[in-house]
């Protein structure tokens, strides 16, 4: 290994690792193996090679920044053209400089395989430190397991920022068989599916139950679940797609493996989950970012083998038909919502409260809602024994003694770190044995400092892609950019899509009252109805109308702040229930961030006719025991 | 209707407010009845949003108020009740006739998401103007109800000053009442503005006072103007599956951003909507067999060229609702151009306890909620106490066109005006709604910008939305803007996926940088 250099020759070569690797390999030949430092820059096509003899230079690292500040230049009166292709041009502009002896042959930086400059520079000083790293003793800067949002951002960040990173992904089939590419939870059986599943639920809802008064008649319509499923999964594939270039482009090295941990800087892999394909690769840091998977009860007789999770439901081949749903996580209701509005018969089976973590009040509005629209939830019941008919049907024996058919069950009753396998207990990283998540610091640092955790198979980090794509983003900045900017988790919104929506930012009414003592908590709330639901009468299914006068629906929305009386009503916490929840969210999130005080929500002026806007005009107490129920009926504004 | 008359962004300097010199003490002479032998302690003329939302709150103060209001049919004959533009000619019907609108287009999509409809759906004007004018006169209804819960004396008369304390009022019949009063609130709103100098113009044309309380269709419609009002109703009627054509003169959205405004009509070109640029109206005639015959002349050319169509609807602004007001018996002067009354930024006119708000107001926005607090903070202000004026800057707004636009702050342009191209830094996206991506919908309109001072933090001045729910959208951010967001604080706020409303705080692309705002992929 040769640390020091006088003189020095840099390549530039159009990317592509093959011709990269021989190309290096040519040159060492050519050069004694002088060729003691590459590195492959990202966002860039090119890459830069140096060799040397004498003078030391600074290659860790740090080395991008020496390059690339043009100040350097002078100080060192003479430099290795900086690597980047936004800055290619130094390699002209340095030319000209008076003191550089330059023979540059041939500099098309535009070849196409590789165009070799032989630029040749003499470096009078050395001023240049040894700090020669030991970084090129590992494979790789950076390898990151598991490519959904928190991995692929991190791993791009870290790219971007000049390191070499590896990103291997690979999908475990569910109990059922399902598999899919990469992309992570969030694209393949999360955020991406449920949201164009809701959205086509929603679209039922308004054929059925509104279109008519607005003038369509569009009642009679049957719903394709097969055509659907085409939908929303070719749209997968499209990002699956998608995600595989954008990370070609952003030089992140990305192999389909299963991987595990050999030691703290060696990942082994199997090459497509083939364990006889055992691949070992080093790195200097290791980023954990597997995710989570959906978890079945152990002691339910049949549940593993019957039923299915939402690991399965978007891509599901069979149409659901009457279908049960096991748990009161948002998941399940989310499921069970669109596949309520899709035409289906479902019942929920809850054990306990629903959306447990939640604005109880907010939980039990999307509850009710559910309900008037035909959803059964099976309260404090929970299925035993799981049987298949010979019919294909599953026949579920409940906690209560009863028996029922479905023909589909599937689990929501939470989610599991997916660390298994990954070999954790070897290097004693610590995990909560009951999420089996990877505790980690507020750094996203294991107990072992070079190996991170980002995203759902963190500990106690929301479960919420943008969440961690954030927090993948900084820690990457962290490593490769010398920030030192933290992740802060507080005041992070989020939206449930369930039939009426809910979005929520910062402190439920519970966790307030738990937290600074109910006296010192004012909440402000308001029921009022959607404009454009209420216009046209919008009606219960019959099998939640009591009587033939019980028809319409309750009240849609719901607004809540909940602020701190005696620091001038600062808001802590915001809970919205009705349509468009996560754009209505959003924006009030940045201004919870900024420590918005009631009086900002009453001195900020409506939006009218929206439902947002009626956050600008909350006056009742929750204290006062008045009825938050609003009158009139044009939304969440007030037309007088 | 939500009306923008002019841009309202601005730290200071928008609003022109014309303070009135009035000697304190002197005026004295007209009073028809002492102080406190009147019969109210206000008396708000007009029962539109604004005059509604002061009536309550000075009823909840403890004050004995009266509301008069009438409205006079519209030139086709089209009237309503309680409840003013807003409710009944504004912002309410257009946003469910908006709705129906979009309704149309998911029907359009509904295939690509597994549902079975024998397309084309065609839509049913009645139906759906049943349902609306149902809703708005629940509404009225409703109006009706909440001022007599507060004691709240409504008279459906038309009022004129007798003197600065007395109003004579005239009920349908001509039977007349004399109402007096310690404070008067005018708040009378607006109405559209006819082009009485075009030939036909009165006599065939129609405006938003009658569109939404049309029995029947309107069929092949002729839209004029380029305001918000104009390219509302035009999107519905388009989305509703009419031929529908839009006749501007000059420059659409006036006083908003004009790169969105460009969008806006882009989309709605895409949409189906056909536009005559350049163009100005010179007769409407009535054919023998019904249809209106359009003459226009090019604006640049000078040719002239002709079209049929079932309806013409006039949308070129509005003009204030003083004339029968008398004004000059209680001495409220008004602006000599627009007749629109002078006030001071504490909502007063030229004579003392006489106050006006709303759309009738000089150079105030045309907005529901502005005029609603402007009125409540008066009437805190005349019987609560309290001294807090009414902050006009940062009022955000909604055009509910069919891909809708939503703005808080300052535009592009006088974010440039204001403080130099250097200082201004722009961070925008075309983004492209999941929902969109799967049904195959265009979304090359569907665009963010936030404009920003470019000196760090970078505080925001103005964000522009153009997509889907813009309304909602925009409005959490202009309660941050408000705050005083910096682009800095945008960009540590969290997204939630999948959303339209998280590409504003995922814009990382300047457009000094000239990079492609091109959103790819997802997250």
């Amino acid at each position: 290994m040769h640390n020091v250099l006088t003189r020095f020759d840099f390549v530039l070569i159009k990317h592509s690792q093959n011709t990269f690797y021989s190309f290096i390999k040519q040159l060492n030949s050519n050069f004694e193996n002088k060729c003691f430092y590459f590195r492959n820059f990202h966002f860039v096509n090119f890459v830069s090679i140096c060799f040397n003899t004498q003078n030391k230079i600074d290659l860790n690292k740090k080395n991008k920044t020496i390059f690339c500040k043009h100040k350097s230049l002078h100080n060192y009166k003479y430099s290795i053209c900086n690597n980047s292709y936004r800055n290619s041009d130094y390699i002209a502009k340095m030319s000209s400089e008076k003191n550089v002896k330059k023979h540059c042959e041939h500099v098309n930086l535009r070849g196409e395989n590789c165009s070799v400059c032989n630029n040749v520079m003499e470096s009078k000083e050395s001023k240049l430190e040894n700090g020669l790293s030991n970084m090129h003793s590992y494979d790789y800067d950076y390898i990151v397991i598991g490519g959904g949002p928190g991995g692929m951002a991190s791993a791009k960040e870290a790219a971007a920022n000049g390191a070499k990173v590896l990103l291997l992904d690979f999908v475990k089939p569910s109990n059922q068989g399902t598999k899919w590419g990469l992309g992570g939870t969030c694209v393949n059986v999360g955020c991406v599916p449920k949201k164009l599943m809701h959205y086509a639920g929603h679209m039922g809802s308004l054929f059925k139950l509104d279109s008519e008064s607005y003038g369509w008649e569009c009642e009679k319509i049957q719903h394709d679940w097969d055509k659907l499923i085409n939908t929303v999964q070719s749209h997968i594939h499209s990002l699956n797609f998608s995600y595989t270039v954008g990370l070609r482009s952003s030089k992140v090295k990305y192999i389909n493996g299963l991987a595990k941990l050999k030691n703290m800087n060696t990942v082994s892999y199997y090459l497509k989950g083939d364990k006889t394909k055992e691949v070992d690769v080093s790195g200097k840091y290791i980023l954990i970012a597997t995710g989570c998977r959906p978890n079945i009860p152990e002691d339910v007789e049949g549940a593993k083998e019957l039923s299915i999770t939402s690991d399965d439901i978007f891509s599901l081949k069979k149409v659901p038909g009457k279908t049960l749903i096991v748990g009161a996580s948002y998941v399940a209701l989310e499921c069970a919502g669109f596949l309520n509005s899709l035409g289906y018969d479902v019942s929920v089976a809850v054990r306990s409260i629903v959306l447990r973590g939640f604005d109880q009040q907010c939980a039990n509005k999307v509850k009710t809602y559910m309900i008037e629209q035909g959803i059964l939830f099976l309260d404090g019941i929970l299925p035993k024994k799981l049987t298949k008919e010979n019919n294909g049907q599953i026949k579920v024996l409940f906690s209560n003694g009863n028996s029922e058919l479905y023909d589909t069950v599937l689990y929501a009753t939470g989610r599991k770190g997916d660390t298994q396998g990954l070999n954790l207990q070897t290097l004693n990283i610590t995990v909560d044995k009951n999420s089996n998540k990877i505790i980690t610091d507020k750094y996203s640092s294991t107990n072992i400092s070079n190996i991170f955790a980002v995203g759902d198979v963190a500990f106690n980090c929301p479960e919420l892609a943008p969440v961690c794509i954030k927090a993948g983003e900084i820690l990457a900045r962290r490593l490769f950019k010398k920030s030192n900017e933290i992740m802060d988790y507080t005041y992070i919104p989020t939206a449930i899509y369930t039939p009426i929506e809910y979005g929520s930012c910062g402190y439920s009414e519970e966790k307030a009252y738990d937290t600074f003592g109910k006296e010192n908590v004012e909440i402000f709330l308001q029921e009022f109805n959607n404009l454009e639901i209420s216009a046209v009468h919008r009606k219960k299914h019959k099998k939640a109308q009591k009587d033939e006068f019980d028809i319409d629906i309750g009240s849609t929305c719901l607004s809540k702040l909940i602020c701190l009386k005696n620091e001038d009503n600062v808001v802590i916490g915001f809970h919205y229930v009705g349509p468009n929840a996560g754009e209505v969210t959003q924006g009030m999130a940045l201004a919870l961030k900024l420590k918005v005080k009631k009086s900002d929500f009453d001195n900020c002026i409506g939006i009218h006719p929206t439902d947002a806007e009626s956050f600008m005009n909350l006056s009742i107490t929750l204290s006062s025991g008045l009825s938050f129920s609003a009158k009139g009926g044009c939304g969440g504004g007030k037309c007088g | 209707m939500a009306a923008m008359a002019v841009a309202l962004r601005g730290l200071g300097g928008r609003f022109r407010w014309r303070t009135q010199a009035v000697a304190g003490g002197v005026r004295v002479a007209a009073r028809g009845a002492a102080a406190g032998q009147r019969d109210y302690d206000l008396l708000v003329i007009g029962g539109g949003s604004g005059g509604l939302a002061c009536a309550k709150e000075a009823a909840q103060l403890g004050r004995k108020v009266a509301v008069v209001d009438y409205v006079e049919p519209s030139p086709r004959g089209t009237r309503w009740g309680l409840g003013g533009t807003c409710v009944n000619v504004g912002c309410i019907p257009k946003k469910l006739m908006h709705q129906a609108a979009l309704l149309g287009g998911l029907i359009r999509d509904a295939p690509h998401y597994g549902w079975e409809v024998a397309q084309p759906v065609p839509h049913d004007w009645r139906k759906m103007a049943e349902a609306v004018q149902n809703h708005v006169k629940s509404l009225n209804w409703g109006h009706r109800v909440q001022l007599q819960d507060r004691k709240v004396k409504y008279f459906n008369i038309k009022a004129s000053f007798v003197d600065e304390h007395t109003v004579c009022g005239v009920a349908k019949g001509g039977k007349e009442i004399l109402l007096s009063a310690d404070h008067i609130i005018i708040a009378t709103g607006g109405r559209p503005r006819y082009p009485t100098h075009i030939e036909g113009a009165l006599e065939y044309g129609i405006t938003s006072d009658d569109i939404f309380w049309l029995k029947e269709s309107p069929g092949k419609t002729l839209v004029v103007g380029a305001s918000y009002v104009a390219l509302e109703c035009a999107g519905f009627l388009t989305g509703i599956g009419l031929d529908t054509t839009v006749m501007i003169r000059s420059i659409p959205l006036r006083g908003f951003d004009q790169q969105m405004s460009s969008m806006v009509i882009e989309h709605m070109e895409s949409h189906g909507t056909q536009f005559l640029r350049g163009c100005a109206p010179s007769r409407v005639r009535r054919l023998p067999d019904g249809h209106l015959q359009v003459t226009w002349e090019d604006c640049t050319t000078g040719k002239e060229d002709t079209g049929t169509f079932d309806t013409v609807l006039w949308a070129i602004g509005r003009v204030p609702d003083t004339r029968s007001l008398n004004l000059e018996k209680a001495g409220v002067d008004t602006s000599p151009d627009t007749q629109k009354i002078l006030v001071d930024s504490r909502e007063g006119t030229s004579v003392p306890h006489i106050y006006a708000i709303g759309d009738v107001v000089e150079g105030r926005p045309e907005l529901t909620p502005t005029a609603i607090m402007a009125g409540r903070l008066l009437v805190q202000r005349l019987f609560g106490g309290s001294s807090d004026l009414m902050d006009y800057d940062n009022v955000p707004t909604t055009v509910f066109t069919p891909l809708e636009y939503g703005c808080v702050g300052l535009s592009e342009e006088e974010a440039v005006a204001r403080h130099g191209q250097e200082h201004v830094e722009v961070y925008h996206a075309h983004y492209k709604p999941l929902e969109f991506t799967v049904a195959g919908r265009d979304a090359s309109q569907c665009y963010v910008k936030m404009v920003c001072l470019r000196e760090p933090p970078q505080l925001v001045l103005g964000l522009h939305f153009l997509g889907p729910n813009a309304g909602e959208v925009t409005q959490g951010f202009a309660l941050g803007i408000k705050c005083g967001a910096s682009y800095a604080q945008v960009m540590r706020t969290v997204g939630i996926h999948p959303t339209c409303s998280e590409e504003v705080v995922k814009l990382r692309i300047s457009k000094r940088s000239g990079l492609d705002p091109t959103v790819t992929g997802c997250g």
